[in-house]
């Protein structure tokens, strides 16, 4: 392959590397009205009355809405960027009377500039009834306390959702007889894991900015993976036509999932839609912290049953999510934690997986790299160590025993054919790379600290089945160049650039030669968005297929070119000829011009633009029944300092199987960048709520995500299988790679210290507690 | 009131407030790159050089750069560019959000110490979060950089 | 964020003091913390044309100017040489380099913050702060308060032979700590200016010399990020009064864990911290009575 599966530049790296103003903010227009939000200080109370005349006095001030502006009866959306119609349901309002969480917005303000919208906000006089809230999400289910008691909550799909108990989704999945092969299980491993509300804590806070169009339509400009899903919250929640709404991505710094949901973009919208004025609102970092769309907080309680040789029979999983104050993303987020997690181990007799995902008056969860699918996997695969480590086992004897190979059927995952895998050759080069042989399980470095080694697996998804679209449109131009147009969002990812190298790859051309476009309602061809590990699989193989396609195009209009039949002649990216040689051979005498026998691709398009009628332009629309999953086996060398608990993340190995990486680079990046998320889950990022429902780590000065000094090595390898349905054999990268460092960390500190802990981040704290517990013990005869 | 600075080598006089902060200043004034990552002075990307020395713009009065020299990326273009292309070149920049914080501070070292170790690197650097890239490809970038510029002094 | 009415950059030391007399007027530093106060500014008042950015050197002491940065304290060979590395060990987590830039070392003092490493590498040193109208006051004295309206112009760090040693925990590389501890091993007490500190004892100086083994005339233990400010351990009972031997260490540090009052944060708690006492006492001392020839 020439461009796909090199190492290409980035298209827009230099840009990116020499500062140029390519993000929302840099764009916005210099007068636009600056957007702030007025936020609720109580986790669930009624707002009885915003008093706003003395801070509609401060000079500058264009508006304030609360409450009051919003008919609290009309129809409820969500902000859940999803396929229509969303799993997640509808239970927003712009303002609701009811808040329901700390920093849940009662007022948007506009003004001039920030200082006086910063005035103004301070002079707002708001009067609450204080209610009861439900923090803690073990009591949401059924508690008399309901978050979402209204008449217009709306849930669109049967998820098991009930608001009048708390309910966002309810349901189970189960293959076999679960409690039957329990039951004949030489043991039966049952432990309960949790996870916290970790942060995308993407650099770029959540922005946008909207203006009014030459047609009076509404122009959102905004920092979204999802700019078609967008159009429709946004038009839903402002309750206009679609058709008033553009919605267009410049470049995004940074989403990991956050941007999958319309966090910012309804404010701005509305004050531009009432005002007819360009604003733009620019969360905060406490905001982006606070009031955002974070990892859904999860409980997992995992029953694995196994012989005493090591065969693992049965998984039960049962997982408790929490969406905190409203549902965006809480139907499906939890699905993965047991589809993702459990079909890892192939030669099960059976599996159950249940699940309950209850409101709470904490922040609203929403999509986070990983997606349901990185809780579920650090519970599943650290039952599965501890239950190694029961059985006197290797954690990686027992997986070869177990895992799920290429051709398997996957029960639990819809029972779809695993059709591409590399899991046991990730299992041994992990190993290998992190030299498990000799380090497992730990080693003392006489300096009072030791080295232990821990391991991991995980898989994901590479788009949602049966459900993800993408499209590409590609045209050419003069001189034979090529525009590449399509809806997903490059976040960052790369995707323009390998969308680029798949359509370059196809149509034999210079990588230089393809212009990228991304992305815009109004121009790009439709795409559910650039979630769900979707884009380099699903739009990926939609970008293959139109270049297919345009290369007949091409050669459609080379063969009346070259008055032939199309099937007469061949493409080669530089021209449309007709293969062998001429027959018969034309004498040298002859003074006729002989037939013309090649057309070059600068001619075509040059006639493509004069009397002609074939558009040298298509757009295809491709979509998957499939998801194959990728692979990551991941292994750790953690150091740690037994008094005081200081942990070292010394070397992270990472075998991965995302079938061909488009570019080899850009996923070793991905890789690198996922781990890093994973290990900062693992150990440094917490999320703790008060008695009054606020939360302690509302700043990058108090929810600590890693640093390079906190990260040691970290190596990649690909074990690269070869996917037939995706574009070039590839899968996705984008999720998978977080989701092994807490599995392996987890363990890693258990064979230092000998303590398993149920419950992530693992802090230095509880490291030297548990070592100091240890050492008193041993001082009593 | 009014302040004169020579922000990337133009001298730039304008009436300020008293608590304007100096990343606010620069952008008013093109300097684009410059972004602000958090309020806490945690995440390095609002990097700007005061009179050569690297500081957080957001934590920096505007008043305080009276007289002195203010230099964004958008006075280092070429360095930038130069350097820079090491890190393309490992795909490191990921979403760019904090490329140019990143790069300023890069460049500022290199001024500092000329043949860093890794391990100087990273500490120079550690005021540079980046969510992207888990540093690796970073890290490979720069070492990429500096074996370059050695071979070129050679 | 702040809001401030006006900005004076001050031309003496007089005017900055007359300007910080009102309430509501505040001495800039770093403006790192100044920056995060809700409390609206009327008048901030720039000491940065005085001068008082230079560290100077004598024989006998450091004069650090108030408005030096932490960087400058980080990178001055001498102070690196005189604290035996343990000033660049203090500072070299916090945040970043561009941090350290700007934040300064009278903001620091003046923050007198739980968490600040500065606050207890200074106190473990034989330090005095220079105020403009108070005179020179000891630091351990102006840590525990007052003082708020005068101005800090130096800091002064008597040049004790001494052996020095800075450790902290950190949940992060560059996190503030979840305990600090700075130890000064001083070879001769008589030019001591800290209260705390019992007059030199000839027959404690000629303490018999056991090989390997320092002798201790007078030990300055400093916990900080307790997570109250940090503070001078005194050593009443004496434990040390002998060389530093493995023993008289460790039994000082189950001292320590007993006598510096701990509290819980969202960084670690109290037993935590208790726990990081004793064991950060013993090795600072360990490593000072392991390294120092007798």
């Amino acid at each position: 392959m020439k461009t796909v599966n090199q190492p290409l530049r980035k298209k827009d790296a230099m840009a990116l590397v020499t500062g140029q103003p390519v993000y929302t903010d840099d764009l916005a227009p210099a007068d636009c009205l600056v957007v702030k939000l007025l936020r609720s200080p109580h986790p669930n109370a009624i707002v009885k009355s915003v008093r706003k005349d003395a801070a509609m006095r401060v000079p500058g001030m264009e508006a304030i809405y609360t409450w009051e502006d919003i008919p609290q009866d009309e129809r409820r959306f969500t902000l859940a960027g999803q396929t229509y119609p969303e799993a997640s349901p509808y239970d927003c309002l712009i303002l609701d009377r009811h808040v329901r969480y700390v920093g849940d917005p009662v007022a948007i303000l506009a003004g001039k500039d920030e200082a006086c919208v910063n005035r103004a906000r301070k002079l707002l006089k708001v009067e609450y009834e204080v209610l009861e809230p439900v923090l803690d999400f073990h009591t949401a289910l059924d508690n008399p306390i309901l978050i979402h008691p209204e008449d217009n909550w709306e849930a669109l799909c049967p998820v098991g959702a009930d608001n009048h108990r708390n309910l966002c989704a309810h349901g189970v999945d189960s293959s076999g007889d679960i409690d039957q092969v329990l039951s004949e299980c030489d043991i039966v491993l049952d432990r309960t894991y949790h996870t916290k509300a970790c942060q995308q804590a993407m650099m770029e806070t959540f922005r946008t900015f909207c203006t009014i169009d030459v047609y009076g339509r509404l122009h959102v400009v905004s920092s979204t993976q999802i700019i078609f899903h967008c159009r429709r919250i946004i038009a839903n929640a402002l309750h206009i036509p679609k058709s008033k709404v553009r919605v267009s991505k410049p470049r995004i710094g940074g989403g990991f999932g956050a941007k999958q949901t319309a966090v910012s973009e309804i404010y701005p919208a509305f004050v531009t839609w009432k005002t007819k004025k360009p604003s733009k609102i620019i969360f905060t970092r406490e905001e982006s912290q606070t009031a955002s769309s974070p990892r859904h907080e999860m409980e997992l309680h995992v029953r694995v049953g196994a012989m005493k040789d090591g065969t693992i029979r049965g998984i039960d999983l049962h997982t408790l999510s929490n969406t905190g104050a409203y549902g965006e993303h809480g139907p499906t987020t939890v699905g993965l934690s047991g589809h993702k997690s459990i079909p890892l181990y192939g030669k099960t007799d059976a599996f159950r997986f249940s699940w309950d995902v209850v409101y709470t008056n904490v922040q609203p969860a929403g999509a986070y790299r990983g997606y349901g699918a990185t809780q579920g996997l650090y519970a599943v695969e650290s039952a599965v160590n501890e239950l190694a480590s029961i059985l006197h086992m290797d954690p990686t004897i027992l997986r070869e025993k177990n895992i799920i190979h290429e051709g398997d059927i996957m029960p639990a995952y819809y029972n779809a054919p695993n059709t591409s895998c590399t899991l046991d050759r990730c299992l041994r080069k992990a190993k290998e790379m992190i030299g498990w042989d000799e380090k497992y399980p730990v080693r003392d470095m006489d300096n009072g600290r030791v080295r232990s080694v821990g391991l991991g697996m995980s898989m994901q998804g590479s788009g949602i089945g049966g459900v993800d679209v993408g499209s590409a449109t590609l045209k050419l131009g003069d001189e034979g160049i090529y525009n590449l147009i399509i809806g997903a969002a490059d976040m960052g990812t790369g995707c323009d650039t390998t969308m680029a190298q798949v359509a370059a790859e196809v149509l034999e051309c210079d990588f230089d030669s393809i212009s990228v476009f991304s992305a815009d309602t109004d121009i790009s061809p439709y795409d559910s968005g650039s979630y769900a590990s979707s884009t380099a699989y699903v739009t990926g193989k939609a970008v293959e297929l139109c270049a297919r396609q345009l290369r007949e195009k091409i050669c459609q209009l080379g063969a009346r070119l070259l008055k032939c039949e199309e099937s007469q002649v061949e493409f080669d990216g530089k021209r449309v000829f007709i293969p062998g040689t001429p027959d018969p051979e034309p004498s040298k005498s002859q003074t006729s011009i002989p037939a013309l026998r090649e057309v070059s691709l600068m001619d075509i398009a040059t006639a493509s633009m004069a009397f002609n009628d074939i558009a040298l332009e298509c757009t295809v629309t491709h979509t998957s029944e499939l998801s194959p999953p990728p692979f990551v086996v991941g292994a750790v060398e953690l150091e740690i300092d037994l008094e005081t608990g200081e942990t070292t993340v010394v070397d992270y190995a990472a075998a991965v199987d995302c079938g061909t990486p488009l570019n080899p680079n850009l996923a070793r990046v991905q890789t690198e960048g996922g781990l890093a998320q994973g290990i900062g889950m693992a150990l440094t990022e917490n999320i703790t709520y008060n008695s009054l429902g606020r939360m302690a780590e509302n700043s990058l000065m108090q929810y600590k995500i890693p640093t390079r000094l906190d990260i040691g090595k970290i190596r990649v390898e690909f074990e690269c299988s070869y996917e037939e349905t995706g574009p070039f054999g590839a899968k996705s990268i984008g999720e998978v790679v977080l989701n092994t460092p807490p599995p392996a960390i987890a363990d890693a500190v258990y064979n230092a210290i000998g303590k398993r802990f149920y419950e992530l981040p693992i802090t230095p704290e509880q490291i030297a507690m548990a070592v100091l517990e240890r050492n008193n013990r041993r001082n009593i005869p | 009131m009014l302040i004169h600075v020579n922000l990337n080598d133009k001298p730039v006089s304008a009436e300020i407030a008293p608590d304007l902060l100096l990343v606010d200043f620069v952008r008013q004034h093109g300097c684009y790159s410059v972004k602000r990552g958090c309020e806490t002075s945690n995440c390095g990307l609002c990097t700007v050089f005061l009179d050569d020395r690297p500081v957080l713009s957001c934590s920096v009065l505007a008043a305080r750069a009276d007289g002195k020299c203010v230099t964004t990326l958008e006075g280092l273009q070429e360095e930038a560019a130069e350097f820079g292309a090491f890190i393309a070149d490992q795909g490191a920049e990921q979403c760019g959000f904090c490329n140019p914080g990143f790069i300023m501070n890069a460049l500022a070292l290199f001024r500092d110490n000329p043949t860093p170790s890794v391990e100087e690197i990273r500490e120079y650097l550690a005021g540079n979060l980046c969510r992207c890239s888990g540093y690796e490809g970073q890290l490979r970038g720069i070492l990429a950089f500096l074996d370059w510029r050695k071979e070129g002094a050679v | 964020m702040i809001t401030i009415q006006n900005y004076r950059l001050v031309d003496s030391l007089e005017e900055a003091w007359t300007l910080n007399q009102k309430r509501s007027n505040r001495i800039l530093g770093g403006m790192h913390w100044t920056k995060m106060s809700r409390n609206p500014v009327n008048t901030v008042i720039d000491l940065s044309r005085l001068g008082l950015d230079q560290i100077e050197e004598s024989d006998e002491a450091f004069r650090i100017g108030c408005m030096v940065s932490l960087r400058q304290l980080e990178t001055h060979p001498g102070l690196a040489a005189y604290t035996e590395d343990a000033m660049r060990e203090a500072l070299r987590h916090i945040v970043g380099v561009q941090f350290r830039n700007t934040a300064t070392l009278g903001g620091s003092i003046y923050g007198r913050y739980g968490f600040s490493d500065v606050l207890t590498i200074f106190l473990a040193m034989d330090t005095s702060v220079e105020l403009y109208k108070h005179g020179l006051v000891p630091l351990n004295e102006y840590a525990q308060g007052g003082f708020e309206r005068d101005v800090i112009a130096h800091i002064i760090v008597k040049k004790s032979p001494a052996h020095f040693r800075y450790l902290s925990v950190r949940n992060s590389q560059t996190d503030f700590p979840v305990l600090t501890c700075a130890a000064g091993v001083y070879a001769e007490t008589g030019s001591m200016t800290s209260p705390e500190n019992d007059p030199a004892s000839p027959a404690l100086l000629q303490a018999d010399c056991q090989p390997g083994y320092a002798p201790a005339a007078a030990v300055r233990l400093c916990i900080g990020a307790r997570p109250g400010r940090a503070i001078l351990l005194e050593d009443a009972n004496h434990i040390l009064k002998a060389p530093l031997t493995p023993d008289a260490i460790s039994r000082f540090a189950d001292y320590a864990a007993t006598q510096v009052p701990t509290q819980s944060n969202l960084r670690g708690s109290a037993q935590y911290r208790s726990h990081l006492v004793r064991v950060l006492t013993r090795r600072a001392l360990t490593q000072i009575g392991g390294d120092s020839p007798c």
